[in-house]
């Protein structure tokens, strides 16, 4: 499947394809990549996990897809980031607390979005995060949106947004790039091909042979690369940052990759993906071909492996366990924040549901209440 | 204080915030070079520059997406949709990203945008131009819909939709463009949105209106013998429900007008707010005057809209039960 005009920087087993592609990034850099990845993966078991035990209702996971991160990286700190649902480990590497996340997985009063959102639908303010909304695709028309803005203000931030090879087709992805193109906007689409938008494969998603062809439909730089290749993905990021910043446009990157677990926990992939496709992309594991990588700049080695993630399942383990155990949000909430000030009519109804939560007998504090 | 036609306030009013404020921002299909297929962003690509007024590419979804994207990143962006008939493309981004940024988010983003598009029938240009679907946006949480009747309102309440920290759906009755005239201060004020505004005080009577529908409720009101108080609504999302339900208390008989189809519109949710909170006061059934449930006519356009003499024989009604 891999194809030759594919920008890559690692080989499947971990080499380097030549050495004066490699990108300059600090050991810092390097292990706060390599750090993240295993996080979001260790995280993903874990969530998956507690939504079996019935502890939160649902989770999205990144499996095979954590080269992400490296988009993460190349971006700068006042950047703005339109996600889609599968790029959290954008949001971990950029500094987004694990607590703040967990309270979202559990929708309790710990939760920064006050239980108004299922899991995986995080936003953080602090890394210009952008909540996510569940339809497909409509983020990106809103990063051609801001990154037009960001040109108009002249604040020289870059807007990167994220979709799959399914968001190819929604009505906001020609919305979007077409908008970014026109005004060479300083924004970069980033597709993550992973073969499937749930069930279906990316043969019957489009009538192109690869997903970077549609840039050229817009005008657009387009880019491909292997999403498995955490160094490469990096490198094209950091470039279209680059580019973007100095006023040179957006670009559009069908980042190649393989959706190794369910599109959520909702979802069975035996049904539908053959597991020939999972044996061959196992093969290609970002992880694994990171890891040797570092081993090689010493940076890895199995005991270093075994100690950071003994350390961050503990720190997974810790979080669960102080989010879990919070109450749910107060009930007002469902109220608050539909506009800034709360008006009239749902102030009638906030009160009605306090007089129907006392008939009922449930303890309420009535004291909420609103004169109207 | 200088006439000018409701088209001429609109223009006033998107003038008078762009010199004040920097991030105020117009697009949309035509605005730019041309000034709007209706004229009412003439002028305004070259006071501010194409920057601040731009064409946009032939797509609501478009439109809509980037204005989103543009207030959650802090700008003040005001988009038209040249007809509201031709919304729909751009539905989802109004409906469930603009009118959700700020609850889904609790608070960490939110979505300041202002929508205008032209609304309502009268001008002969069939079902895709004459629509008055006001009532998908009212029906979204999140959402606010303006709608002004006059010249002085329009620019005020166009002003204040452009502050809102919420987003607002502002539809401009296209048929009172030019046909009514007034009085409009110079320079920058404000008319609160949420607040309807009694024009026309009377006893017997409650004739709620809102839009294009004001003057013949006017007219209505001034034919007959009976007391008519007439409440403008200017904002029919949030509804001032206690200005409606102090005068439906008042004068025990409540009739609303729009132009709008009849089944789930404003007069049926106003109608279940007079039932809910006044039914105890009524003397009479609450009444709807409307459009019919159907597609929007070409030739009988005339017909279809409600009319003076339409309101009426709902006044007569109400008199009499």
């Amino acid at each position: 499947m891999m194809q030759e005009d594919m920008i890559q920087i690692l080989k499947p087993n971990g080499e380097l394809v030549d050495s004066a592609l490699e990108p300059k990034l600090s050991k810092e850099e390097l292990q706060k990549l390599y750090h993240s990845m295993v996080m979001v993966r260790l995280l993903d078991e874990r969530m998956l996990m507690l939504q079996r035990q019935g502890r939160i209702g649902f989770c999205v996971t990144c499996l095979g897809q954590e080269a992400l991160a490296g988009s993460g990286l190349a971006l700068q700190k006042n950047d703005w980031v339109f996600p889609a649902y599968r790029e959290y480990v954008v949001a971990l590497i950029r500094g987004m607390p694990l607590l703040d996340m967990m309270g979202q997985y559990f929708g309790n009063e710990l939760d920064p979005l006050q239980g108004r959102q299922m899991p995986n639908h995080f936003s953080h303010k602090e890394t210009n995060f952008v909540s996510i909304s569940s339809p497909i695709g409509t983020q990106l028309g809103h990063a051609a949106g801001a990154a037009i803005a960001s040109k108009i203000k002249k604040d020289k931030n870059v807007v990167i947004t994220y979709c799959g090879d399914g968001g190819t087709s929604s009505t906001d992805f020609h919305a979007g790039l077409n908008m970014a193109a026109i005004h060479q906007a300083p924004c970069i689409f980033f597709c993550s091909n992973n073969q499937y938008a749930i069930s279906v494969p990316v043969e019957k998603q489009t009538g192109v042979k690869v997903l970077v062809d549609k840039a050229k439909a817009y005008g657009m730089r387009g880019v491909r690369v292997d999403g498995n290749d955490v160094l490469a993905v990096y490198q094209v990021v950091k470039e279209a940052a680059d580019r973007a910043r100095e006023g040179k446009g957006p670009t559009f990157i069908e980042s190649v990759t393989f959706r190794m677990g369910p599109h959520s926990s909702s979802d069975d992939p035996t049904k539908y993906c053959p597991k020939e496709k999972f044996e061959a992309w196992a093969k290609k594991d970002p992880i694994q071909r990171f890891q040797v990588y570092l081993e090689k700049k010493g940076l890895w080695n199995e005991d270093f492996d075994k100690k950071l993630k003994e350390t961050l399942k503990q720190e997974i383990l810790e979080a669960v366990e102080k989010v879990s155990k919070a109450a749910p949000p107060k009930i007002s909430t469902i109220f608050e924040g539909v506009y800034q000030d709360m008006p009239y009519h749902l102030k009638i109804q906030h009160n009605e549901l306090l007089e129907e939560a006392k008939h009922k007998g449930e303890f309420i504090d009535t004291s909420e209440k609103f004169p109207l | 204080m200088a006439e000018m036609t409701l088209l001429q306030a609109i223009n006033d009013g998107l003038k008078t915030e762009m010199r004040r404020d920097p991030n105020v921002v117009v697009f949309g299909e035509d605005v730019g070079f041309l000034g709007g297929v209706f004229r009412t962003t003439e002028g305004i690509q070259k006071e501010f520059g194409e920057e601040r007024c731009f064409d946009t590419p032939l797509s609501e979804v478009a439109i809509c997406g980037t204005a989103v994207g543009m207030a959650v990143y802090g700008m003040r962006p005001v988009a038209e949709i040249q007809f509201l008939d031709f919304i729909y493309p751009g539905f989802d981004q109004i409906v469930s990203e603009a009118a959700k940024m700020r609850y889904r988010s609790a608070g960490q983003f939110t979505c300041p945008l202002v929508i205008r598009s032209p609304y309502g029938g009268g001008i002969k240009v069939g079902h895709y131009h004459s629509q008055s679907t006001e009532t998908y946006f009212a029906h979204t949480p999140g959402l606010k819909v303006v709608i002004p009747s006059n010249p002085k309102d329009a620019k005020g309440l166009l002003i204040s939709a452009i502050r809102d920290p919420d987003p607002v759906l502002f539809l401009e009755p296209k048929r009172l463009y030019r046909a009514v005239k007034g009085e409009v201060p110079e320079g920058d004020y404000t008319t609160p949105l949420g607040q309807a505004e009694i024009v026309h005080p009377g006893q017997d009577v409650t004739l709620i209106a809102y839009g294009a529908m004001m003057p013949i409720a006017l007219e209505a009101a001034r034919n007959v013998e009976a007391s008519i108080e007439v409440i403008d609504l200017k904002t029919i999302m949030p509804l001032d429900i206690k200005t409606i339900l102090d005068s439906a208390k008042k004068t025990g008989r409540v009739i609303t007008v729009h132009e709008a189809v009849r089944t789930c519109g404003m007069g049926a949710e106003i109608s279940a707010l007079v039932a809910e909170h006044a039914m105890e006061y009524m003397k009479a059934p609450i009444l709807r005057v409307t459009g019919f449930d159907t597609p929007f006519p070409y030739t009988l356009e005339h017909v279809y809209l409600p009319d003076a003499k339409r309101i009426v024989m709902a006044i007569e009604k109400v008199m009499g039960y």
